[in-house]
Order: C-alpha cells, then sequence, then structure tokens
C-alpha cells in the first residue's frame, strides 16, 4: 500500500473562491492510501514546496498528488520538488481542480463536488504508480534552419556566433526572404537592402554555416537532439562551384517570358536567372518550365556563353541526409490572395495593387526603376488611396480573423514617402483602427498625418469602380462624419492581409509541430515559452508563429537561437520514462499500433514467448523507447490490450474512471 | 423537363413581358413551366426580423405546393427568387423558424425545405447550358453591346443565394454572349438601382439609376437587361433613358419567338 500525501493549492482565490479547499483536504483524509492531506496559499512558491518536500520526508510519503493548476503550468516544478525529498518524480500526480474546476464553474457547491472527484481519481492513479526513470539520449551539436528570410539568417548568424554549426535551407534561388523585396523599413525608413544584404553576405561566409538554397526539406524522423533530414536539393542545372556570377548567361538567355516572382509578377525575367541583383549565393537557377532547351531541346545559349563552363543541363535533384540536434522553422509569410475580392477590382485594372507591389515599384531596382507610375499608362498617379484591413480582422470566411500588424506601419510609410518625394499627389488613407504600438511607431504616423498631410479617413472602402476614363472611383465611408466618401483616384493600394507561408503546413506535419487554425506554428505557450513548439527540439522564429515586424522578427529570432544554443550545450539529454511497451504475452503481431503511431516508434520482431502454457515464436510489436512520445495512440488502438503506456497504464487510467464514476 | 413555375404577382400585370417570353421560350429549350395554381403573394420582401414568421408563410406555401407536385420550383421575378430562395434556407437550417411556421401552417407533411428553388437564368445556366441557348439561336443579336443589370436582390447573401460571384458575376454575360452579342461589363452592375426607396425620395433613387446607366453607357452599353421589375422601373426613370428589357424579350428575339420586340 502506498503512503500518499494530497497538498490543495487555493492559488490565492482563483481556486479558493470557488472550491472548498478545506472540504477537498477532509474528504482527501478518507481515501485510500492517503496518509497525511493539507491546504495552503501557493502550493507553487517556495513556502509550499518546503511543506511538500518536508512531508514527503516527515511522513514517509511513497506518492504525493498535489491538487492545483494544469500539470502543463507545475507538474515539472513539483516533481522537481519531490525528487529533491527523495521520492521518485514520477509518483507525483497533479490534479487539476483549477483550469479544470475553479475557473469554468461558478457554484461551490459543485465545484467543490468536482474538485474531490478529481482529487479521488489522482489518488487512485498515485496508488497504482511505479517509480520510473528517465534514459538519456545524446545530441547532435548542429542545428537546421528552415527558411532563410530575415527570421533564419538571424537565428543562423546567432546559434554560428555561440560555436555551432548551422544549416540554412531556403526554397528559393536566393537567401533574404521578404525583407529582400522591400524599398524602406519603418519607423527609421532606412533602405531595407543596405541593411540585410551585409547580414546575407556574413550568413554566406561564416565558416559554421552552410547554406542549401533552391532546396526543401523532405523528411524529417528522430526527435529533440537527435534528428535525421532528408534535404532535397533541386537541380539548379548550373555548378554552383564553377560559377562565378557574372552574369553574361542571363544577359544572353532568349527566353525573357517568365513573371519575375522577386518583381511579383510586375516584370518579366530571363530563364536562367537569379532573383535580384544582390543574391546570395550569386549564383543563378534554370527555371526548367521556361528554358527553351529543356522545353524544345535546342538552345543552348547559356551553355555557349559561360566563362566558367558551369551549366549542366543534366544535373538532377539531390537528396542529402543531415543529422541535428535542434530544428529552427522560419518559413515566414505571404500576402492572400485577392480572388475573392472582386469589390476592389485588383483583377480588373492593373492601377489596383498590393503594398507589397508597390513596394517593388518604388524600390530602385523594381519594375518602374524606382519611379512611382501607374502600371496602366506609366503616368505618375495625382490620387492615390490606400486601403488598410484587406482581409485582415475580416468577419467572413473570405479573410482572416487576426490583424496583419504590419500594415498599418507600412501604409504610413508608404503615404509619407509619396507625399515627399511627389509632393503634388494627394495620399488617402482608409482604416478602420490605426494600430502603432512600438518603439517611436506612433510618432511615425502623427508624422505622415501632421507633417505630411496625409488625409486619413476612418472607415471601410465598398467599392472601387474602374471608370470608362481609366481612373479608379473609390466608394467609402467616412464613420466620424457619417458619410459617404467619392474618390476619383488614379491608383489604389490594397494592404492585403498577411498569411504563413504555404510550405509551413507540410512542414507541420513532417515536425509533428502544432499549428493554429490560421495555419500560424503554434507555440508551447503564449506568454511564457514563445519560442518553442510544443514538439520538444522545434523551435519558431519570425511570421511562421504570427504576424510581426522587422524588429520584432529578429528578437524572435534570437530567442529562438538561444533556446537552440541552451539544448546544443548539453551532451545528453533525459528522455520521457512514459513510453509504451507491449506485453509479449498478448501480442498477436497485428500491426495495429504500428498504423497508428505517429513518430514510427513501432516495429515487429519474431521472439519466443514463454508463458504458462506458451512456447512458441511469434511476430511481436516492440516499441523504440527513445522515438515513443508516449501520446497513448497505441495502446488505444491495440485489440488485444496488449500495449501499455507507463506512467499512464491501462489500470491506471480504469483506475480513475472508476474513482471518477464511484 | 417540367418544372413548377412562379411567377409572382408583378409579372401578372406590369412585368407580363417578363413571363410571357420566359414561358414561350421554355419548350424550345426543352422544358416546360407548370405554373402553381392559386399561388399567393411570395411575400414581397424578406422580413429580416428573425421572429417574423407570419409573412414568410405565403412562401412556405409556395414551396410546400411545389413539393407536392414533386418538381424543382422556379422563379423569374428577382424579388420573389430572393424571398422564397430565403425562406427556403430558412425552413431548412432554421430550427425556430422551420417550427414556428409548420405550427402555423398545420400542413399534413411538415414542409421542412425539400424543394430546389431556381432561377430561370439558373435553368439555362445549369440545366440548359448556355452552349444549347446558343444552337437555338435564330437570330443571334450580332453587335449588339449589351449591359448587364444584376441588381442586388439575385446576388446576395451570396451564402444563401449561391446564384454567381456577388463580386464578379458573369451569368448574365454568358447569357447575352449566348443569344450573339456583346456584354458590356462596367462595375455598377451589380450596385443599387435605388430599390423602394424611389417610393419615398424619388430623386435619391433616381441619382442611384443614373449612376448605373451612366456607367454603362460610358462602357459604350446600348442598352441594358435586367431579371427585376423594381430595376427596371427604376432605371427607366432616370435621364440617361438608356433602353431597358428583361432578359427573356431578347432571348425571345433570338430565338424568334418574338417579332415586336
Amino acid at each position: 500500500m502506498q503512503r500518499i500525501g494530497v497538498f490543495v493549492c487555493h492559488c490565492g482565490s482563483n481556486i479558493a473562491a470557488t472550491v472548498d479547499v478545506k472540504r477537498v483536504v477532509e474528504c482527501a483524509r478518507l481515501e485510500p492510501g492517503v496518509v497525511f492531506a493539507e491546504d495552503y496559499q501557493y502550493m507553487c512558491s517556495e513556502a509550499g514546496q518546503t511543506k511538500i518536500a518536508d512531508a514527503i520526508k516527515r511522513e514517509g510519503l511513497t506518492g504525493v498528488v498535489v491538487c492545483s493548476c494544469s500539470p502543463r503550468m507545475h507538474e515539472a516544478t513539483f516533481r522537481k520538488c519531490a525528487e529533491g525529498a527523495g521520492l521518485n518524480p514520477y509518483m507525483l500526480e497533479i490534479a487539476n481542480i483549477r483550469e479544470q474546476c475553479s475557473w469554468i464553474h461558478k457554484d461551490m457547491e459543485t465545484a467543490t463536488e468536482k474538485a474531490v472527484v478529481l482529487m479521488r481519481a489522482a489518488v487512485a492513479k498515485v496508488n497504482l504508480n511505479v517509480p520510473l526513470k528517465s534514459g538519456e539520449s545524446r545530441v547532435t551539436k548542429r542545428a537546421l534552419v528552415i527558411g532563410g528570410g530575415i527570421a533564419g539568417i538571424q537565428t543562423a548568424l546567432d546559434i554560428a556566433e555561440a560555436g555551432y554549426e548551422v544549416d540554412i535551407v531556403e526554397k528559393t534561388p536566393s537567401i533574404g526572404g521578404r525583407m529582400a523585396q522591400l524599398d524602406k523599413t519603418f519607423p527609421t525608413l532606412d533602405c531595407s537592402a543596405c541593411i540585410l544584404t551585409p547580414k546575407m553576405v556574413e550568413a554566406a561566409a561564416h565558416e559554421k554555416i552552410r547554406i542549401f538554397t533552391y532546396s526543401e526539406v523532405e523528411k524529417v524522423t528522430g526527435f529533440v537532439g537527435d534528428f535525421t533530414v532528408d534535404i532535397r536539393k533541386k537541380a539548379r542545372s548550373v555548378d554552383i562551384d564553377k560559377c562565378t556570377g557574372c552574369g553574361v548567361c542571363q544577359e544572353k538567355c532568349p527566353s525573357k517570358t517568365a513573371k519575375s516572382e522577386f518583381n511579383r509578377g510586375l516584370s518579366k525575367r530571363s530563364a536562367i536567372y537569379t532573383p535580384f541583383a544582390q543574391a546570395v549565393p550569386n549564383v543563378p537557377v534554370i527555371d526548367r518550365e521556361h528554358c527553351i532547351k529543356f522545353k524544345t531541346g535546342k538552345c543552348g545559349v547559356c551553355s555557349k556563353v559561360c566563362p566558367a563552363g558551369a551549366i549542366d543541363y543534366e544535373m538532377r535533384d539531390e537528396i542529402i541526409t543531415e543529422k541535428y540536434g535542434a530544428i529552427v522553422a522560419a518559413t515566414g509569410f505571404d500576402m492572400i490572395s485577392l480572388d475573392k475580392y472582386d469589390e476592389y477590382a485588383y483583377k480588373k485594372s492593373p492601377d489596383v495593387i498590393t503594398s507589397l507591389e508597390l513596394e517593388r515599384i518604388m524600390n530602385a531596382a523594381g519594375p518602374t526603376g524606382g519611379h512611382l507610375e501607374r502600371l496602366s499608362d506609366g503616368k505618375p498617379p495625382k490620387n492615390i488611396v490606400f486601403i488598410q484591413c484587406v482581409g485582415s480582422r475580416c468577419a467572413d470566411k473570405r479573410g482572416k480573423s487576426y490583424c496583419s500588424k504590419i500594415c498599418c506601419m507600412y501604409t504610413a510609410k508608404h503615404a509619407m514617402l509619396i507625399r515627399d518625394k511627389y509632393p503634388d499627389t494627394n495620399v488617402t488613407v482608409f482604416y478602420i483602427d490605426v494600430r502603432t504600438p512600438g518603439k517611436n511607431f506612433d510618432e511615425f504616423y502623427r508624422r505622415a498625418v501632421e507633417e505630411y498631410h496625409v488625409n486619413y479617413i476612418k472607415g471601410q472602402v465598398g467599392k472601387v469602380l474602374p471608370q470608362p476614363d481609366g481612373t479608379l472611383l473609390v466608394q467609402g465611408a467616412d464613420i466620424i462624419d457619417g458619410r459617404q466618401v467619392l474618390i476619383n483616384a488614379d491608383m489604389v493600394v490594397l494592404a492585403a492581409a498577411i498569411e504563413p507561408d504555404p510550405t509551413a503546413r507540410k512542414l507541420a506535419t513532417m515536425l509533428t509541430a502544432s499549428i493554429d487554425t490560421n495555419g500560424f506554428l503554434t507555440e508551447a505557450h503564449p506568454k511564457l515559452r514563445p519560442v518553442e513548439s510544443p514538439t520538444a527540439g522545434i523551435f519558431l522564429s519570425g511570421v511562421c508563429q504570427g504576424p510581426k515586424d522587422i524588429p520584432e522578427t529578429v528578437s524572435q529570432a534570437g530567442a529562438a537561437a538561444v533556446k537552440v544554443i541552451g539544448l546544443l550545450s548539453k551532451d545528453k539529454l533525459l528522455t520521457n520514462p512514459c513510453t509504451a511497451k507491449a506485453d509479449e504475452l498478448m501480442c498477436n503481431g497485428c500491426s495495429a499500433c504500428a498504423n497508428v503511431c505517429p513518430y514510427g516508434a513501432i516495429s515487429y520482431e519474431d521472439r519466443e514467448v514463454r508463458g504458462i502454457g506458451v512456447r512458441e515464436v511469434r511476430r511481436v510489436a516492440v516499441v523504440n523507447g527513445a522515438l515513443c512520445q508516449g501520446c497513448g495512440a497505441c495502446t488505444v488502438a491495440c485489440p488485444s490490450g496488449a500495449m501499455d503506456l507507463f506512467g499512464f497504464s491501462n489500470r491506471q487510467i480504469t483506475a480513475e474512471v472508476d474513482a471518477i464514476c464511484r | 423537363m417540367k418544372y413548377s413555375y412562379f411567377p409572382g404577382c408583378t409579372l401578372k400585370n406590369k412585368a407580363s413581358s417578363l413571363d410571357r417570353y420566359a414561358r414561350e421560350c421554355a419548350p424550345l429549350l426543352g422544358f416546360e413551366l407548370c405554373e402553381l395554381p392559386e399561388w399567393q403573394c411570395c411575400g414581397g420582401v424578406y422580413p429580416l426580423g428573425r421572429d417574423e414568421t407570419a409573412t414568410k408563410l405565403s412562401s412556405v406555401r409556395t414551396l410546400a405546393a411545389a413539393r407536392s407536385e414533386g418538381r424543382d420550383l422556379v422563379t423569374l421575378c428577382s424579388a420573389c427568387h430572393h424571398v422564397i430562395k430565403r425562406v427556403n434556407d430558412d425552413m431548412k437550417n432554421v430550427e425556430e423558424i422551420r417550427t414556428s411556421a409548420n405550427n402555423y401552417l398545420s400542413l399534413d407533411e411538415p414542409y421542412l425545405g425539400e424543394t430546389n428553388v431556381l432561377h430561370y437564368l439558373e435553368v439555362l445556366r445549369d440545366v440548359v447550358g448556355f452552349d444549347n441557348v446558343k444552337k437555338q439561336v435564330k437570330n443571334p443579336l450580332t453587335g449588339k453591346k449589351i449591359g448587364a443589370y444584376y441588381g442586388c436582390l439575385l446576388l446576395r447573401p451570396s451564402g444563401v443565394m449561391a446564384f454567381d460571384d456577388p463580386e464578379d458575376p458573369t451569368i448574365l454575360e454568358d447569357f447575352i454572349r449566348a443569344i450573339g452579342a456583346e456584354p458590356v461589363i462596367y462595375p455598377y452592375r451589380n450596385e443599387c438601382c435605388g430599390g423602394y426607396v424611389s417610393l419615398k425620395d424619388r430623386e435619391l433613387s433616381r441619382g442611384m439609376a443614373d449612376k448605373v446607366e451612366a456607367s454603362a453607357s460610358g462602357f459604350g452599353a446600348e442598352m441594358l437587361i435586367t431579371a427585376c421589375p423594381l430595376c427596371l422601373y427604376n432605371l427607366k426613370k432616370s435621364k440617361a433613358a438608356l433602353p431597358v428589357y428583361y432578359f427573356t424579350e431578347l432571348l425571345a428575339e433570338a430565338l424568334g419567338v418574338a417579332k415586336d420586340s
């Protein structure tokens, strides 16, 4: 029989205001195996933990139940405390009487009753607990960063500076990401390329950093400290070691019909191309869909003109396999498709553009050489209307429920830059709210209004009506004046919502990392663990976790790097002992468990099985304890009840249910 | 193919050409409209009050009558289509309305939204197919530049009406192409004509209709077509005075059943 102590936490008034903690203590004393019970204001405080440790020693406790908050919050805290007092940490269980009881109920009588029941279930479980011991696993001292935008570059640089090796995998031909496409950055208006390209070059030159561009992660197996990753290096058709980046091939390439991805489709590029002049690496790729040689077999101009003999039409995709201790997702974002927003005439008029397209138009290396002009007729616009929240903060299914966070600031930036460079241009901004929480952000917005006289109208635009003369009639609401506004514009700029890059979803499946309903990767705790995924060893950097601007992205990138460094600095990791195991006598080798295992931890072996009246060789399930994450899917799937989970055994769970139903 | 047909009050007097040509064209296109016996008003306007049941009952009677005939129900007037389609959706999906309407009506069998409601244009598009309409055309309206005027009632709320993309509809343009003419796309084709405001504030609604016509003629339209008697009424009152027709009138002309339009 166990000697169990029950500790009931008030959590200030969080629990005690709704649950009669004294009665929980009284009831606990009546439970089988319970030899000691008490309550305290804050169990997680130092004084509270001392109470638990003292009681373990004084009463000779063999098991502990703490009735408090969610185990996600403090299970680790209390288990560490128990271990300090000489108890096996897995002999301690939490009864969650806060999130699952006091916070969601109002009536004290019923809440107390429920708290007692939850306590009983935990006691019933501890009665069947056995001491468990963690194993050890090794740590591969190298990190993988997926995505080569500013988030990935910064994370990689910070990890490399600490002395660890890092690989960056980037799907496009160059690192740089969205930031490379921007003209100026808020709130200081410094040139985006001028602050980004030195970092790109630094990353490329760093002895601890390897960069795989035009590459994608294909497969991830393993677990924290010991991931094995297959990376597909797409066929570049150009030998990266021979190419000198002279650019002759791009000049001479006769196929110049492909739309430049970097310029958001506003200009054309050759079939052999680097996305932009400062690309890293400065080695082109052949876009085989547009290459005449690949389409017809005739051409080969690039190969003829290449002074380095770097062109290789025979090159094939190559898959390399690497080992990593930690993985950082930094997959970034894209703007939403505006297909569902026909009211803004984006598809109908070339003079209705997105903010990112404007960014390219404003850029000296962009499709118009940095001159602000209408894409329909090349004339400078005299009246520009900006529409904010296109698809952000959207109540219907077309858009996103969230605020994209960066649009208020970049719209103020665009408005100000245009008013500065083209003072005779009228600029109007339609907004729902102007949100500028950031250092020097509100001052920046106020400058747009007060110094640059940008006309801000609170209200939304219902429709953009292209007129027969080529202008755009913007029909909106001014909700402060309570009137309809009609503006004859010659250019309309849409601040389209941002969404996670489409690769994030696929990657999340590979990493068994969770994503939210909007496709953003989920952090382990929204406040306390913002750069870690709930899956051990997976870290988050940049917009893949949620909308954020450059300063915030860089901060988060550094934070993710620190977490990675902390992990890589360890030689060994303790493994979770709560893993599954098959009872060979009961297992019939049916494969039901292996079919549901998300971690590929179950295999089959022919083993000699010995039991009462049984001695035979048969196929049975074997769990790899290092791969098993203890999710329990196999224990439920097993038709013969052979699969069991340490720490959550079938008997323990049945005992909990019995205690609840008693 | 036989359909139950609900003409609605306006089609029996002011908008008789919308009704007449629709019926005359149907057999040439392989279907037949069977007018429901003793039909009543559609309700006129869809009531927005969630607890408003009485004004929905006449639509429910129509829907239940079509069900008892075992056919899909076809409508023509945009307002009737709008009201009947939305009431049908309520009967299918809104528990409170379904219960109270059935309690009022005490039908032999409660009506649960079983009837499929189609607009005449949807029959042309989805059942006949505009390609087949084109094959039946005897007098193509070649060279005519026609602006389609949708108004609001057929398109919105788009989730319930499921008629076409509310911001970029194509059904009337496809119809115009099928009868050999050239559609003119202009941004006001799905804006409001003024609706019932014309009863209260004629100037205001006239201003709205003027914008529609000015925009259409600005983009080169020589005439407008619509499926809605109220839109037609308002558009005809505007100062631009573009000719405005029901789409069925042009269909009849193209198919050769009408010689006077």
